[in-house]
């Protein structure tokens, strides 16, 4: 057992610093959840694509360099320890990505991959729906066969991403009405479709520091090819389980930004904390421990999958640990800011001393999405401890 | 990079957990507790025959390491199985002679903990702690004060622990076995050793606690259903695993630093004694509370787990010192 890297990995190391060094814009980007910042991000996109940066574990002819999980691991941590801007395609990269890699067509890999690769369409993710967070088998909306081709109809939210990007992926219900189905999870499909067709309506909607980070989507009879429904029709829940464990697991969080954020609380703290106030200290202690703990853990799990195993239900051990870990690094930075600590980044005396706020506001919404942390912590008792269902 | 443990650790794991279980370890607990140290000599000598204090002690005084990885493996099992005695204050008495720089001393002492003939403990003045474990029962105490380390000749009246199965004393008297400025390195490099295997200890004993519970949960019914079905019930259990499988990468990395010499190893181990051992005490208090007045009687032998948990956490590290540790420049 070590924790040392190969030659070829302190090589590839060095490449991304190197690249990143010259590149990463000095002043932070405009947030992405904003229009002029999303199309900022759009831009940086296509730098990090250019020289194929941005999907680096992807194959080459898709536009990645073939790298290894711990390769991208390594990225991960030489991205966010430059600073580098959040990733406004993480939808598409992180979790359609992976389910088109397991259920796509050649077809569809070659005509989607790269342009998501080069950020020239960005993707939105449509899972929830009104009656449906968590709980994707209660959905709703409907696709019905029609000819070459399904027509989308009802209501998906909470989209996130969906204010401005380029088209959706989502979960659809192919028998109509039947929402309370013995098995609420067949008959489901994953399709994709453009959020400017013809029948889809955009409402962003405010979030809880009020920039349209996500949207509600008002579909009526939107007409999606065949070429885009991904894997068998019907099997809609078996292909979404696959991209939620990715969700859920290593490509939504990687520890690069936990370790970074570490960094960053460490030198805040150094920068003037007072040192009589141990409360405090060992607040950023815990958050730099949790940061090393997330990492390790992840290391460990990329070691068994390069050995071959697979990722399973400790994926939800991830979710609610790093939620939990954004969560406790930002408050802790918030309260070393004192009086500071309550202004917004946008605010003209916030602190240079990083942007706290707004990663605090979206560290909040860690525990809800992605499966909340109830639903997580139910299937590690089931499915990793071995205690029976019940009521939830 | 192959952060995993290898084939042969694994197998080393295993049969360490084997030999425990069948040697019935709760009835060598309580005799421990009660001032009668045959039983959990006659383990002692088992698990030096399995190699266990020769992982502690290098090659040239008979030994096998020293194996910081392997020893943190050892300690994990023997935490599982709450074996009484002084055997993290002995491994750490093997890393200070290791150390020390005295040739004569490591050759009169390194050989008999190697081979479980010598019990040793230790005691860190400048550490802050005026007590050794288990003097009673040790064949040697050393005591390190600035840099004279002396053999004890006596201890004070036991002090009783949180841990019933623990036997704090005081040291007293005895003749200065050397004097040279190597003695506080080694007392330091011992004092992270001990942390280190402390931290691998709690783990094994949150381990059994977590997974004694979950039995429990899955058997005991309440309202006609068993209590495990019970979402509270639920996500205390997992709550307790997410702590205990994040606490182990930092256990394991911390033993791979000491190994590598890194200059960031005492981070690492104090970030991995703090971890740990929140880790297992939060697993005892939920045990305890899953298992409701089960757990709080002490017939019953979870009762030996949940109570080692408490007295690790302070043992070898407090949870503060630990994180003004991990931030220290």
């Amino acid at each position: 057992m070590d924790l040392d890297f190969t030659a070829e990995e302190e090589a590839f190391r060095a490449e991304a610093r190197a690249w990143l060094a010259t590149r990463v814009p000095a002043a932070p980007l405009p947030s992405l959840e904003t229009a002029e910042g999303f199309s900022a991000h759009r831009a940086w996109e296509r730098t990090l694509s250019a020289d194929r940066w941005s999907v680096v574990s992807w194959p080459e002819e898709y536009g990645g360099r073939g790298a290894s999980i711990l390769e991208w691991l390594i990225f991960e941590e030489e991205y966010y320890a430059a600073g580098a801007p959040g990733r406004v395609s993480q939808n598409g990269i992180n979790l359609l990505a992976p389910t088109l890699f397991e259920h796509g067509t050649d077809e569809q890999l070659a005509r989607i991959l790269p342009p998501m690769a080069s950020g020239d369409v960005i993707w939105a993710q449509a899972w929830s729906e009104p009656e449906a967070g968590s709980d994707l088998a209660s959905l709703r909306s409907t696709a019905v066969r029609t000819d070459g081709g399904w027509l989308l109809s009802g209501q998906k939210t909470w989209s996130s991403r969906a204010a401005f990007a380029d088209r959706a992926f989502g979960l659809f219900r192919g028998d109509q009405g039947d929402t309370k189905a013995a098995e609420p999870h067949h008959g489901l499909t994953y399709l994709m479709f453009p959020l400017d067709a013809h029948g889809v309506t955009v409402r962003p909607i405010g979030r809880l520091d009020g920039k349209p980070a996500f949207a509600e989507l008002f579909l009526d009879d939107v007409f999606v090819p065949d070429q885009d429904v991904i894997g068998e029709p019907g099997q809609g829940w078996r292909v979404a389980m696959s991209t939620t464990g990715n969700e859920r697991g290593l490509t939504l969080r990687s520890p690069g930004r936990f370790t970074a954020a570490a960094d960053r609380l460490v030198a805040l703290w150094r920068s003037g904390a007072d040192p009589g106030d141990t409360a405090l200290r060992d607040r950023v202690a815990d958050a730099v421990i949790g940061a090393r703990a997330y990492q390790l853990f992840t290391y460990a799990g990329a070691s068994r999958i390069a050995a071959g195993g697979a990722v399973g239900a400790e994926t939800s051990l991830n979710k609610v640990f790093w939620s939990e870990l954004d969560i406790a690094l930002h408050e802790t930075a918030l309260d070393l800011l004192g009086p500071y600590g309550e202004l917004s980044d946008t605010a003209g005396e916030a602190p240079a001393r990083g942007s706290w706020a707004e990663g605090y506001t979206f560290s909040l919404a860690g525990p809800i999405y992605a499966g909340t942390n109830e639903i997580q912590r139910d299937i590690i008792a089931e499915r990793l401890l071995g205690l029976p269902k019940g009521r939830r | 990079m192959r952060f995993l443990l290898d084939d042969e650790q694994q197998a080393f794991a295993r049969s360490l957990d084997g030999m425990l279980e069948a040697a019935g370890t709760p009835a060598v607990v309580r005799a421990w507790a009660a001032g009668d140290t045959a039983p959990g000599r006659a383990l002692w000598s088992r698990l030096a025959e399995a190699g266990v204090f020769a992982l502690a002690v290098p090659e040239q005084h008979d030994g096998l390491g020293p194996l910081p990885v392997e020893l943190g493996v050892a300690f994990t099992e023997m935490g599982r199985h709450a074996v009484p005695g002084p055997l993290v204050e002995t491994v750490a008495v093997a890393a200070f002679l290791d150390r020390l720089g005295d040739d004569a001393v490591a050759a009169v002492w390194l050989p008999a903990i190697a081979s479980g003939k010598t019990a040793a403990s230790l005691c860190l003045l400048s550490d802050d702690s005026p007590y050794a474990l288990d003097a009673h029962a040790a064949d040697a105490v050393f005591v390190v004060e600035g840099d004279a380390v002396r053999l004890a000749a006596a201890s004070g009246p036991v002090q009783p622990s949180a841990d019933p199965a623990r036997r704090p004393a005081r040291p007293l008297g005895g003749t200065v076995l050397a004097r040279r400025p190597e003695v506080a390195a080694a007392a330091g490099h011992a004092a992270d050793v001990a942390a280190l295997v402390t931290a691998a200890q709690a783990l094994g004993l949150g381990r059994t606690l977590l997974a004694r519970t979950v039995e429990h949960a899955r058997r005991r019914t309440q309202f006609g259903v068993v209590i495990g079905s019970f979402q509270t019930v639920k996500h205390r259990l997992a709550d307790a695993l997410i702590a205990l499988e994040f606490a182990q990468p930092l256990v394991r990395a911390a033993a791979v630093a000491l190994a590598a010499h890194d200059p960031a190893a005492g981070r690492e181990i104090a970030a991995a004694k703090v971890t740990a051992c929140e880790a297992a005490c939060a697993a005892a208090r939920t045990a305890l509370q899953i298992h409701g007045a089960l757990g709080y009687t002490a017939e019953f032998d979870l009762s030996l787990w949940i109570r080692k948990a408490r007295a690790l956490r302070s043992a070898w590290g407090t949870p503060a010192a630990c994180r003004a540790r991990v931030l220290a420049p």
